[in-house]
C-alpha cells in the first residue's frame, strides 16, 4: 500500500477519499487554490500544496502544478476525485511519466472511452447493446434519412461533436426529417464548428441506468450492481438510487453481464460507471437498454453502491492502484436494503436551478438516521465556509440507507427536514418535494420526470405567519439576552399594568413586514402582524423555532423549506443623512484647483468632484450620494469657508 | 431556611369577601391606568402621528429591549388635579432596559398640552432624575416640548425644585459619570433646549426636532429676521453647524436605534456586590394576597402571609422572632437577591422599635438591602409607653431608618399613619422606590382618630362656654372630616402628588420589589453611619 497519497480535487470527494485513506494508514497530501486555503479538505489532510488562483484553470486543471506538488512531497500516487483531471489521459500520462501511480484507469481506457462514438463502435463490437443508430461519417440527407427509417421513428438528431442539447432535434415523422436536419446542423456548425451530425433511436420515457464496475490489474472485472439516475434536472443527476426502482432479475442479469464484458473489452482497471438508457415505456424489459457511454472514474453518486454492498470503493481504488486484486469476487458481492442519494446544491430552484453563491453562516446536518436506517453526509464545506462562483456549487450528498426502498425515503424526507442551512439559496425543499412525488416515490421516474413536474416541485409556498412571527421575534432581540436570575432580565415585559409592543422590520424577498411584537403577563411574547399573515400569533420562547441567525438575517426552517428574511439594519438610515443635503458646501477657506465634473453630469457616490487647496493640502470634495450637477464651482477659484461648491439638481430624496 | 407555612384557607368566606374587593379595587386603577397610558386626546394622538412622529409608548418601546421589563414611575401623577386630564403630568418615566442595561427613561407626551411641564411635570422629572442619581442609572430623555406650562409659571419656574433643577441635576449627574443622553425629536424650546443642550449625547430627527432659545415668532419680534424653525434650529443646523447635537436621525425609528447604540457604547458594568442565590418563585401563590389583606384596614392579619407570597421560596429566616412581635424583621432571598424584611404586624412598642433599629443595623453592617412592607397605625399611646420611652425608642427606629445607606424600598400595602409612616420609611426617609397597594391609606392620623380628636377638641371648647353639643351634631361634624381623610388618604391622592412613586397590583408586588432592588444595586452600596441614638 502506499505511504502517502496526492488527492488532485477539493470538496466533498477530497474529504471523502482523505477519510478511507487516514483509515487504512495512508498520508495524504491536499491541493487548494487561493480560495481553498482554508477549505475543510485542506485542514483534513496531513499537507496541503498552494497550487494557484480560484479560477479551475490556474489551480485544479494545472497538472504540472499537481504533479509537481506529489513529487515535492513524496506522494506515491494522485487519486483524481471525479471532475477536473479525473478522466484526461493526458494528465494520466503526465502521472505516470513522472514515475507516480494514476489512481484510476490507464491512459488507454480513459482514451477508448473518451471518444462517444469510437466508445459505442467499441462496445457493438464486443456484443454490447447500443443506441440503434448511425454515426457514420457519410453526411448526405439521403442517407440519413433512409438510416433514420432504417432504425425506426421517433428518433434523435444530434450533433457529432455535441453536448447540452445543443444540435438535437427529435423527428416523430419523416416528412419533417430534413427540416429538422438543416435546423441540427445550423446549430452544430453554430455551437462547435462542426455540423456532422449522427441519428439515434428516440427512447420514449427513458431511464438513466447506470452500473458500477470494477477491474483490477490481473483482468479480473466484477460489477457492483445498478443504480438508478433518472432524476435529473437540466441534464444533471440530483437524487440517484440503488438498486434501480422496478429492476428485473432478467435485465439486471443482462445490464450486468454487459457492463462486465465491457469492462473486459478494455482491459480496466479500477472504478468504472456503465451508464445505460433504458426504454421503460413497457417497464423494463432484457432487452431495451443500450449503452451510453463509460465514465472512468468514480462517480458522484458512489456511495449508494457502497451502502448496498457494504463496500468501500476508495478502498477498492487504493488497493488495486497499489497492484492488489480485487477485494472480492463477483459472488461475494451482494445486495441489501436500498440506498438514496440526495445532492444538496446552492440553487434557486423556482428559478430554474440558477447555481447560486453565498457564505454557509448556519449549516446543520440531521445527527442520525430514523430507527433501522442509517445516514451519511458526504460533505467538503462547514459553516463559515462559502460557496463561490469559481467551483461546483453542491454543498453535500446526504446519503440514506432503509431495508427498502419507502425506508430510505422516509429516511431522506426526515433528513431534508433535519437540514439547515442558511447564506445561500438551497434546494433542500425541492429534493424533499421530489422524494415525495407520487410518480418518483412509486418508483415510476425517467429522465424527464422532473421537467414535467417542475412547477410542482419548485414552488415555494409563501411563509406561514408562524414563520414570519418567529422571524420577527428572533429579529427583535427577544431572548437574545443569556437567561439570568437578574429580574431585569427574567420578569420579561413586566409593565404595571399594561405593556407596548416593539416594532420590527423585515423584508421576505420583495415584501416589506413590520411586526409588532409585545410581551403578555404570562412572559410569552406576541407577535402581530398585517394582512395576509394571521393577525395575532402566541409564541413562547421555550418552543423554539428553529431559525438561524447570521449578519442582516434572519433564516427559518419550516420542514425542508428554508425562508430568509432580511433584517433592516435601522443604523443603516445614516448614509441617507447626506443625501438630505442638495449642496457640497467648502469646510474651510482654499482655492479650486480642479474641476473634475461638468454641469449636468450624473454622479455616483464617492465620485471625486474636485479639489480644494488649503493650508497647502488638497483636499478631494467626493459626491456624497447618486445624483446630477446643477452647479459647480469654477477652476481657480478662491472660496471661503462654507461656499456653496457644488449644487445637486433637485431630485426625489424618498 | 424556615419555610413560612400558610394559616389562609383559600376556601373560606372571608378569603372569597376579600379577594372580591381587592379584584375590583386593583381592576378600577388598571382601567384608570388605560385612560393614562393613551396619553391626549384623539385628536392630539392622530395630529402627532399624522406628522410621522411615533406615539411617546411607542417610543419608549422602540426604545427599550425587547421584553425589557418597564418600571414605571408616577404613572398617575397629576390625576384628577388640573381640572382636566394631564395623563401622566404628560411625561412618562420609568426604568427599562436597553441593551441590557438599566436606564431612567423620560419621555414628552406631545399630545398632552404640548408636553409643557406643568408643576407635577416638573416634580416628576426631578422624581425620575433622583431616582436616576440614587441608583446610578443612565438618564434617556426622549425630548418632544413646549417647555413651561406659561399660566403655572409660578410654579414651575423660579423655586429650587422646579424647572432648573432639572439641568442643574444633569449637570451633577454627568459629573458623577452617570450618561446623559437626549433624543429630540419633536420641539425643544427656550429653557428646554437646555436637556440636549446639558446632555452627554445627543440625537435629532430631521423635520420634527428643533432645539433654540428663541423660537420663530420671538426672533422676528425681537429682530424682524424671517426665519422657519427647521432653518433656526433643525437637526441639520445643529448636527453640521452648531454642534448643540451629535447625530442626525431620519425618523423616529433611526432616531432610537441610534439612542440604543449610544447606550450600547456606554462601557458600563451591573457589579453586583451580594452573595446572590438561585432565584426560587415563593412557595405560596401571589394570587392569594388578593384574600389574604382584610377589607378593613383595622383589622388585623399576620403578615407573614404577605411575606411569603413574596420572597423566594417563601423562606424566612426569622430575626427576634419572640420579641417585639408586632414588628416582623427577617431575612429572605427576592430573584436571589438576598434582603432583611420589616414588616408591621401591629401597632409599634418600644421593643418593635428597638426591634427594627437592631435589625437595619445588622442589615447595614452587612450590606443587605432593605424592604419594608408597611402597614401601621401608629406608635403606641398611652402613660405607660411614654413613661416606658416610647419617643426615645421610635426615634431609635427613625434614626436607624433615615441614616440606613443599604438601598430601601417601601411597600405600603395597608395604612400609613403618623410617626409610623416615618419609623417604616415613608417617602421623606429617602427608600429608592416606594410604591403603595390600591387599598393602602395615607395620612397623618386614620380618619376616626382625627374625626375623634377634633370633635373633642370641639366638645371641650363648647362645654367651656357651658354649651352642649349633641351626638347628631357631633356625628354631623365628623362625617366632612372622615370623607376628607377618605378622599386624600386615597392611593390615587398620593400617586397624583407623587407621595409614591406607584400604585401596584399586590399579586405583583414580588416583581415590582425585584426589578425595584435589582435597579438599585446599579449603585455601590455605601457604608453606612449612624447617628446619636438617644438611649
Amino acid at each position: 500500500m502506499f505511504a502517502k497519497i496526492l488527492i488532485a480535487n477539493r470538496g466533498e470527494i477530497a474529504c471523502r477519499v482523505i477519510r478511507t485513506a487516514r483509515k487504512m494508514g495512508v498520508c495524504c497530501v491536499a491541493v487548494y487554490s487561493d480560495a481553498d486555503a482554508k477549505a475543510m479538505h485542506v485542514t483534513m489532510a496531513d499537507e496541503a500544496v498552494h497550487i494557484g488562483a480560484s479560477p479551475v484553470g490556474e489551480s485544479y486543471l494545472r497538472g504540472d502544478k499537481i504533479v509537481a506538488a506529489a513529487l515535492a512531497t513524496g506522494a506515491q500516487a494522485i487519486h483524481p476525485g471525479y471532475g477536473f483531471l479525473s478522466e484526461n489521459p493526458d494528465f494520466v500520462d503526465q502521472v505516470t511519466a513522472a514515475g507516480l501511480t494514476f489512481i484510476g484507469p490507464s491512459a488507454a481506457s480513459i482514451r477508448a472511452m473518451g471518444l462517444k462514438d469510437a466508445a459505442k463502435r467499441l462496445m457493438e463490437k464486443a456484443g454490447v447493446p447500443v443506441v440503434p443508430g448511425y454515426h457514420g461519417e457519410a453526411q448526405e440527407i439521403v442517407l440519413l434519412a433512409s438510416k433514420a427509417r432504417e432504425i425506426g421513428y421517433p428518433v434523435l438528431i444530434k450533433a457529432r461533436a455535441g453536448g447540452g442539447g445543443k444540435g438535437m432535434r427529435r423527428v416523430e415523422h419523416p416528412d419533417d426529417f430534413s427540416e429538422a436536419l438543416s435546423g441540427a446542423r445550423r446549430e452544430a456548425k453554430a455551437a462547435f464548428g462542426d455540423d456532422r451530425v449522427l441519428v439515434e433511436k428516440y427512447v420514449d420515457k427513458p431511464r438513466h441506468i447506470e452500473v458500477q464496475v470494477f477491474g483490477d490489474n490481473f483482468g479480473n472485472a466484477v460489477h457492483l450492481y445498478e443504480r438508478d439516475c433518472s432524476a435529473q434536472r437540466r441534464h444533471q443527476k440530483v437524487i440517484e438510487e440503488a438498486p434501480a426502482p422496478g429492476m428485473t432479475p432478467a435485465l439486471r442479469k443482462a445490464m450486468t453481464e454487459a457492463a462486465v464484458k465491457a469492462a473486459k473489452a478494455i482491459s480496466y482497471s479500477g472504478a468504472g460507471t456503465i451508464e445505460f438508457i433504458v426504454d421503460a415505456s413497457q417497464g423494463l424489459k432484457a432487452d431495451r437498454f443500450w449503452f451510453m457511454e463509460m465514465n472512468t472514474r468514480l462517480q458522484v453518486e458512489h456511495p449508494v453502491t457502497e451502502m448496498v454492498t457494504g463496500t468501500d470503493l476508495v478502498e477498492w481504488q487504493l488497493r488495486v492502484a497499489a497492484g492488489e486484486k480485487l477485494p472480492k469476487t463477483q459472488s461475494e458481492i451482494t445486495l441489501s436494503g436500498h440506498a438514496i442519494e440526495a445532492r444538496i446544491y446552492a440553487e434557486d430552484a423556482a428559478k430554474g436551478f440558477l447555481p447560486a453563491t453565498g457564505t454557509l453562516h448556519h449549516l446543520k446536518f440531521p445527527d442520525a438516521a430514523p430507527e433501522g436506517a442509517t445516514i451519511r453526509i458526504e460533505t467538503g464545506v462547514r459553516a463559515g465556509d462559502a460557496i463561490s462562483p469559481f467551483y461546483d456549487p453542491m454543498i453535500a450528498k446526504l446519503v440514506v440507507h432503509g431495508s427498502d426502498r419507502q425506508a430510505a425515503l422516509d429516511a431522506l424526507g426526515s433528513a431534508l427536514s433535519q437540514t439547515e442551512i442558511a447564506g445561500s439559496t438551497v434546494n433542500t425543499a425541492f429534493l424533499a418535494a421530489l422524494a415525495t412525488d407520487t410518480d418518483f416515490s412509486a418508483g415510476d421516474v425517467d429522465t424527464g420526470l422532473i421537467g414535467r413536474h417542475q412547477e410542482a416541485l419548485t414552488v415555494v409556498p409563501p411563509p406561514s405567519g408562524e414563520t414570519v412571527a418567529a422571524a420577527a421575534l428572533a429579529a427583535s432581540g427577544a431572548g437574545v439576552q443569556a437567561p439570568s436570575d437578574d429580574p431585569w432580565s427574567s420578569l420579561s415585559g413586566y409593565a404595571h399594568f399594561h405593556t407596548v409592543a416593539r416594532r420590527t422590520r423585515l423584508r421576505h424577498g420583495e415584501e416589506d413586514i413590520l411586526a409588532r411584537v409585545s410581551v403578555r403577563q404570562d412572559g410569552r411574547f406576541e407577535v402581530a402582524l398585517d394582512a395576509p399573515y394571521e393577525a395575532v400569533n402566541s409564541h413562547d420562547l421555550r418552543a423554539v423555532p428553529r431559525l438561524a441567525r447570521w449578519p442582516g438575517h434572519i433564516t427559518v426552517f419550516e420542514g425542508a423549506t428554508s425562508y430568509n428574511f432580511a433584517v433592516p439594519d435601522p443604523l443603516a438610515k445614516t448614509d441617507e443623512a447626506a443625501a438630505a443635503s442638495d449642496t457640497l458646501r467648502a469646510p474651510m477657506p482654499g482655492l479650486v484647483k480642479l474641476v473634475r465634473v461638468g454641469k449636468g453630469d450624473a454622479v455616483t457616490k464617492g465620485q471625486p468632484l474636485l479639489i480644494l487647496e488649503a493650508m497647502k493640502m488638497e483636499h478631494t470634495i467626493a459626491a456624497p450620494h447618486d445624483g446630477v450637477i446643477a452647479e459647480i464651482a469654477v477652476e481657480g477659484a478662491q472660496v471661503s469657508d462654507g461656499t456653496v461648491l457644488v449644487r445637486f439638481a433637485e431630485q426625489d430624496q424618498g | 431556611m424556615a419555610t413560612l407555612q400558610t394559616q389562609i384557607s383559600p376556601s373560606s368566606e372571608t378569603f372569597h369577601a376579600n379577594a372580591e374587593r381587592m379584584r375590583a379595587l386593583v381592576a378600577d386603577i388598571a382601567e384608570k391606568a388605560v385612560s393614562v397610558e393613551r396619553g391626549g386626546s384623539d385628536e392630539a394622538r392622530e395630529r402627532h402621528q399624522g406628522r410621522g412622529k411615533l406615539l411617546p409608548r411607542e417610543r419608549l418601546a422602540q426604545l427599550l429591549d425587547t421584553g425589557s421589563p418597564f418600571l414605571e414611575i408616577g404613572q398617575f401623577a397629576a390625576w384628577s388635579m388640573y381640572g382636566e386630564d394631564i395623563s401622566a403630568a404628560g411625561l412618562i418615566a420609568g426604568v427599562g432596559r436597553v441593551e441590557g442595561t438599566e436606564v431612567m427613561v423620560v419621555v414628552n407626551d406631545a399630545t398632552v398640552k404640548g408636553g409643557t411641564y406643568y408643576p407635577l411635570t416638573v416634580k416628576k422629572h426631578l422624581r425620575a432624575q433622583e431616582i436616576a442619581l440614587q441608583n446610578n442609572l443612565p438618564c434617556v430623555y426622549l425630548v418632544d416640548s413646549g417647555g413651561a406650562n406659561l399660566p403655572n409659571q409660578d410654579e414651575v419656574f423660579p423655586d429650587r425644585e422646579h424647572f432648573g433643577r432639572i439641568f442643574y441635576n444633569q449637570a451633577n449627574m454627568s459629573a458623577a459619570g452617570i450618561p446623559q443622553i437626549a433624543c429630540v425629536m419633536g420641539s425643544c424650546t427656550a429653557g428646554g433646549a437646555y436637556v440636549p443642550a446639558m446632555s452627554d449625547e445627543t440625537i435629532m430627527v430631521r423635520n420634527q426636532a428643533t432645539i433654540f432659545l428663541g423660537g420663530p415668532p420671538l426672533v422676528k419680534a425681537a429682530t424682524g429676521e424671517d426665519v422657519s424653525a427647521e432653518e433656526l434650529g433643525g437637526a441639520d443646523v445643529h448636527t453640521r453647524l452648531s454642534g448643540v447635537a451629535d447625530h442626525y436621525a431620519m425618523d423616529d425609528e433611526h432616531a432610537l436605534a441610534i439612542c440604543r447604540r449610544i447606550v450600547k457604547n456606554l462601557n458600563r458594568n451591573k457589579a453586583v456586590s451580594l452573595n446572590l442565590q438561585k432565584s426560587n418563585p415563593p412557595l405560596h401563590d401571589p394570587h392569594e394576597l388578593y384574600g389574604i389583606v382584610p377589607t378593613d384596614l383595622r383589622q388585623p392579619y399576620d403578615v407573614r402571609e404577605v411575606i411569603a407570597r413574596v420572597i423566594d421560596g417563601s423562606e424566612f429566616d426569622e430575626f427576634k422572632q419572640n420579641y417585639g412581635t408586632t414588628l416582623v424583621t427577617g431575612f429572605a432571598h427576592l430573584h436571589g437577591m438576598p434582603v432583611g424584611i420589616i414588616a408591621n404586624n401591629g401597632v409599634l412598642f418600644s421593643e418593635s422599635a428597638l426591634k427594627g433599629a437592631h435589625f437595619i443595623e445588622l442589615c447595614c453592617q452587612r450590606k443587605i438591602p432593605l424592604v419594608f412592607l408597611q402597614n401601621i397605625t401608629g406608635f403606641m399611646v398611652g402613660r405607660k409607653y411614654e413613661a416606658g420611652g416610647i419617643a426615645k425608642d421610635g426615634a431609635k427606629l427613625v434614626m436607624a431608618v433615615a441614616t440606613a445607606k443599604v438601598p430601601k424600598v417601601t411597600m405600603i400595602i395597608g395604612g400609613s399613619f403618623g410617626a409610623g409612616n416615618y419609623g417604616m420609611c415613608g417617602r421623606a426617609y429617602s427608600p429608592r422606590f416606594l410604591w403603595m397597594w390600591p387599598n393602602a391609606r395615607i395620612s397623618v392620623m386614620g380618619g376616626e382618630q382625627a374625626a375623634t380628636v377634633l370633635a373633642m377638641v370641639k366638645r371641650e371648647g363648647i362645654e367651656r362656654k357651658g354649651g352642649e353639643w349633641s351626638a347628631e351634631e357631633e356625628a354631623k361634624f365628623r362625617k366632612p372630616i372622615l370623607m376628607k381623610y377618605e378622599h386624600e388618604g386615597h392611593p390615587l391622592y398620593s400617586s397624583a402628588r407623587l407621595w409614591d412613586d406607584g400604585i401596584i397590583d399586590p399579586a405583583k408586588t414580588r416583581e415590582v420589589l425585584a426589578l425595584s432592588l435589582s435597579a438599585a444595586l446599579n449603585a455601590e452600596i455605601e457604608e453606612t453611619r449612624f447617628g446619636v441614638f438617644r438611649m
